[in-house]
């Protein structure tokens, strides 16, 4: 294959971010092309049907499947309240009576004289779709949803837990290799996406829980810290369901490891504006990546320029000269630039003859790392 | 339709479009049989930004063309029949992108309709989510509540034998209109649910499913207790993983009228290759693919076929979930090397996130190469439970049988038995040293007697199986001379005993009539030469507490089939059994891996 290197996670200080945000059943749409939402903004809404419920009447009154309707009070799409008899018997002695009260409150949905089971439907439940973006509305899906898009600068972190949520951005550390200990998160970071530096402890993800941050962004942790935070081991790589108070965005990996400059940077520039994000990953196929996504609004400071750079970077092949984060061990988490790209592979200490790339180190030392085990760092 | 049927094909072209890559392989006549000759990769369509699986094979064959220099496409139509220098005269293709075939199967009784509901889906090559029974100890509204948040491709519900219970299968069916589950790739389709069960059932479950589902009839998988019927359900399978699903994905319909045969789902063509191969060769055989994100494992034993995929073991996407499933100890058992958790469990999710990385120290492979071990055991520990025999089946018993109650459902594998077994996917296939792959083999199934083992050179048993269907020729010529890379034989004791006790004598004849005997200790291990093709008489003794496949303390007597690893002779015992001492069981690993040449010597710290 033409390229064996990993292709950058996007940072982009200008560009254009589409969301298409559908219900999962038909439901209403309430918004129209070309209207401006907030992120929340609901912008479509349906009744997700009730939990089902089912009551075997015969077995509970000793009769024959075939008699139940004899024997049913309520009918298909009657209403019933939880302890309300749905059907009852009739012995000749009045006290001998049982009836069969309904479990929940919702509507009869069907009854079998096949097996005589009755089944009881909850209520549906409503369910708001927001905007998740401040942007506008660009396409309409009837009955479905819609997309929404916003000019904006865009951070992908490489994994993330826990779902959607909204604040403002705000750095705890100064340098991307610091590490985000307790004390750094404050009370005043409530409500925030705060942006740490190179890793954040057990006890720094308990306090941002105490906290109450919307959201926290960092190089690295440590996975027997992720699963504490968890209360579980994470086995298969696709999250957003998760519930552990705020999302967490890692941009780098499991470990120690500095956040790549620009991605701190463009985070600190945009410290106090606010953002959306989203911790929601999944390896396989149709890959979704965590994210931050700072609308740029009214007043950018950027100009297209920037955008025209930031498309150009994504998607290109190595060459010599580019800067790249080594992912793999011995040089995790190093940084360095491509100084040649031998075209014959070459052997590894494993014995495995794969293509490789020599790359210059911050002390200057040059190493051989197989392309596979690079991320081109977008510059 | 690429298929030329005149006389005999001179090129065949075929495809398997996985998860993340598409594969292509060209398979040419040369002087009178057919080989292997070009493969050509390139990353699969089907995901946005493309949605079209066909641009992929495409690209992958561009790759086969320039590799081969042969012109097999005309702008996007591929060339037939076959020309000197041009054209192919089949093309087929296999599938597994976008996660494969996912389905439900349910039936009456957990171990007995619905464990052969889940046998059936599992030999088509499905991923089966869930298996739903009367007697699964879930309330009914746990069953609907479960079955509504499952999007399967399909559902498979059998249960009771013909004549036998309606309301239990009924039951069954109301639960799943109850729940009014959706498919998977979108809502533009009904959900196509295959009926297999109790015959005088059937109107019924037309009538409860009929408005709800695309419900499609057929003959029961279990028509009597003592019999399975699987094909008829599995042959329904495939039609309609063609009609519905592959026609839902996104430029399947082209691709299903390039190809000379249906496209098969990619386990499915793994294990019809491997039927065939042992139906063949007369062999009993146990095979795996160890991929990412799944494991599959195929037996034929005796000729009865069982698949099972675990979906959660893989070397990449899945092998976080190694770790979860296998425990920290377990996989630190193998490495040579002192890790701390913290490191191991970091190294472990950072693949995981990362898949497509590889090692670049000895260090580091060992350490993938011990989660392989994990992985490879806890598939074959799955794939034990359902290769069994028909539970509930009435025994006929004589008076000589009083005192051998023999259980129902009762494993179809015996090791000793195995004659070969077939290693392939990525850590298997590509192993920098062939005995480091039959080592992860020899540990993770502890084979018994004498066995022969081999890897997939490169991932080909999907196209040949799919080939199969229509030039079975090719195809097993194919999987003999190209596809399977003959590692050796192993032959190992059951039994356990003290260091240093003695543990067998063998003697060896070579082809060339040179001698070699010796005697092993419990727990040393003995590699020796005995190249690809060869075959040495062996005969060997095992002492009083070992077995060597004819009881203990009896000797045995066989040819042995050599490889390109040669002949291990294992006295380690079995259960093989680690020391649990860090540090003694470092130095154990360093002994074994010196004997077999497994790294090369102080490459691990």
């Amino acid at each position: 294959m033409a390229h064996t290197y990993t292709p950058g996670l996007r940072v982009a200080s200008r560009t254009v971010v589409r969301k298409r945000r559908v219900l999962p059943i038909p439901g209403q749409v309430l918004v129209e092309k070309g209207r401006p939402v907030t992120a929340t903004t609901v912008i479509a809404q349906t009744d997700l049907p009730g939990k089902v419920h089912t009551v075997n009447v015969v077995n509970l009154l000793g009769i024959a499947p075939e008699e139940i309707r004899r024997y049913m009070l309520k009918r298909e799409r009657d209403p019933v309240r939880a302890g309300e008899p749905v059907a009852e018997n009739r012995p000749f002695i009045k006290w001998l009576k049982t009836q069969v009260p309904s479990p929940i409150t919702g509507t009869v949905e069907s009854v079998s004289e096949v097996t005589g089971q009755v089944f009881l439907r909850e209520p549906p439940k409503p369910l708001s779709l927001l905007a998740y973006l401040d942007g506008h509305v660009v396409e309409v899906f009837p009955e479905q949803g819609a997309s929404v898009e916003t000019e904006c600068s865009l951070v992908q972190g490489i994994f993330g837990i826990g779902g959607e949520a909204v604040g403002t951005v705000a750095m705890a550390v100064e340098d991307p290799a610091d590490v985000l200990t307790p004390e750094r998160i404050t009370d005043t970071h409530r409500g925030t996406i705060l942006v740490g530096g190179s890793l954040v402890g057990r006890d720094g993800l308990t306090r941002a829980r105490q906290v109450g941050l919307s959201a926290l962004v960092v190089g690295g942790v440590h996975d027997p810290d992720l699963r504490s935070l968890l209360g579980r081991d994470l086995g298969v790589a696709i999250t957003g369901d998760e519930r552990v108070g705020f999302t967490l965005i890692m941009t780098e990996g499991f470990g120690r490891i500095a956040m790549a400059k620009r991605t701190f940077d463009l985070l600190a520039s945009k410290a106090g504006r606010r953002a959306s994000c989203s911790g929601a990953t999944q390896i396989r196929a149709g890959v979704v990546r965590p994210e931050v996504i700072i609308p740029l609004g009214e007043s950018s400071p950027f100009t297209v320029d920037g955008s025209q750079k930031d498309a150009a970077a994504v998607g290109t092949g190595l060459k010599i000269g580019d800067q790249v984060r080594i992912i793999r061990e011995p040089f995790f988490g190093r940084i360095g630039t491509i100084v040649a790209l031998p075209a014959e592979p070459r052997l590894l200490p494993t014995e495995s003859r794969v293509r490789v790339l020599e790359a210059e180190l911050g002390d200057g030392e040059r190493i051989s790392v197989p392309r596979a085990n690079v991320e081109l760092l977008e510059t | 339709m690429i298929a030329s049927t005149s006389g005999e094909m001179r090129a065949i072209l075929a495809t398997d479009c996985g998860s993340t890559t598409t594969k292509a392989i060209l398979i040419e006549r040369v002087r009178g049989e057919y080989r292997q000759t070009f493969r050509g990769e390139a990353p699969t369509t089907v995901e946005a930004p493309f949605e079209d699986v066909t641009r992929g094979v495409l690209n992958a064959i561009q790759e086969v063309e320039e590799l081969s220099g042969r012109t097999i496409l005309e702008g996007e139509k591929i060339l037939t029949p076959a020309d000197e220098g041009r054209g192919v005269d089949l093309y087929v293709s296999t599938s597994s992108a976008g996660g494969g075939l996912q389905m439900v199967v349910g039936g009456v009784v957990m171990a007995m309709t619905a464990e052969s509901a889940q046998r059936c889906a599992l030999g088509a090559g499905a991923i089966v989510m869930d298996v739903l029974a009367s007697n699964d100890g879930r309330a009914g509204h746990e069953k609907i509540e479960r079955i509504r948040h499952l999007r399967p491709d399909m559902i498979l519900l059998s249960g009771g034998t013909d004549g036998g219970t309606v309301s239990h299968v009924v039951e069954l069916a109301e639960y799943i209109r109850a729940a009014d589950p959706k498919p998977r790739l979108g809502g533009g389709y009904r959900l196509p649910l295959i009926f297999a069960g109790n015959r005088d059932a059937r109107g019924r479950v037309e009538e409860i499913l009929g408005d709800r589902t695309a419900l499609v009839m057929t003959e029961n998988i279990r028509p009597v207790l003592e019999r399975e019927n699987l094909v008829p359900a599995r042959t329904k399978i495939h039609d309609l993983f063609l009609e519905h699903v592959m026609a839902q994905a996104p430029g399947y319909a082209v691709l299903i009228g390039w190809t000379g045969a249906p496209i098969m789902p990619t386990p499915a063509a793994v294990g019809l290759i491997m039927e065939k191969a042992a139906r063949q060769q007369g062999l009993s055989l146990l095979g795996v693919d160890i991929g990412g994100a799944t494991t599959d494992v195929f037996s034929v034993v005796d000729g009865q076929f069982t698949r099972t995929v675990s979906a959660n073991l893989g070397m990449s996407y899945s092998i976080s979930n190694v770790l979860v499933e296998a425990g920290l100890e377990q996989i630190q058992r193998w490495v040579p090397v002192a890790l701390d958790e913290q490191d191991l469990r970091d190294r472990i999710k950072n693949k995981m996130i990362r898949p497509t990385t590889i090692p670049q120290t000895q260090e580091s492979l060992a350490l993938e190469q011990a989660v392989a071990r994990e992985a490879l055991r806890l598939a074959f520990e799955q794939h034990r439970m359902l290769a069994v025999g028909l539970k509930g089946v009435q025994q006929e018993r004589t008076i000589g049988d009083v005192f051998e109650q023999e259980e129902t459902g009762k494993s179809l594998i015996d090791l000793y038995r195995i004659d070969l077994i077939i290693g392939s996917g990525g850590i298997l296939s590509h192993a920098p040293r062939r005995v480091q792959s039959m080592m992860m083999l020899i540990d993770a199934y502890q084979p018994l007697g004498l066995t022969r083992l081999a890897v997939d050179s490169i991932f080909m048993m999907p196209h040949l199986g799919v080939l199969s269907q229509v030039n079975e020729r090719a195809a097993t010529e194919v999987f003999l001379k190209d596809c399977l890379v003959p590692l050796g034989s192993c032959l190992a004791a059951e039994g356990e005993g003290e260091p240093g006790e003695p543990c067998f004598a063998y003697s060896l004849r070579f082809p060339d009539g040179r001698r070699e005997e010796g005697q092993l200790r419990f727990g040393q291990l003995l590699r020796l030469d005995l190249t690809p093709g060869a075959e040495a008489d062996l005969e060997a003794e095992p002492s009083k507490g070992f077995d060597l496949g004819s009881g203990r303390g009896s000797a045995v007597a066989a040819k042995a089939a050599g490889g390109v690893v040669g002949l291990i002779l294992d006295a380690r015992g079995r259960p093989l059994r680690l020391l649990d001492d860090p540090t003694a069981r470092a130095a154990q690993l360093r002994a074994w891996s010196a004997a077999v040449d497994l790294y090369p010597i102080n490459s691990i710290p």
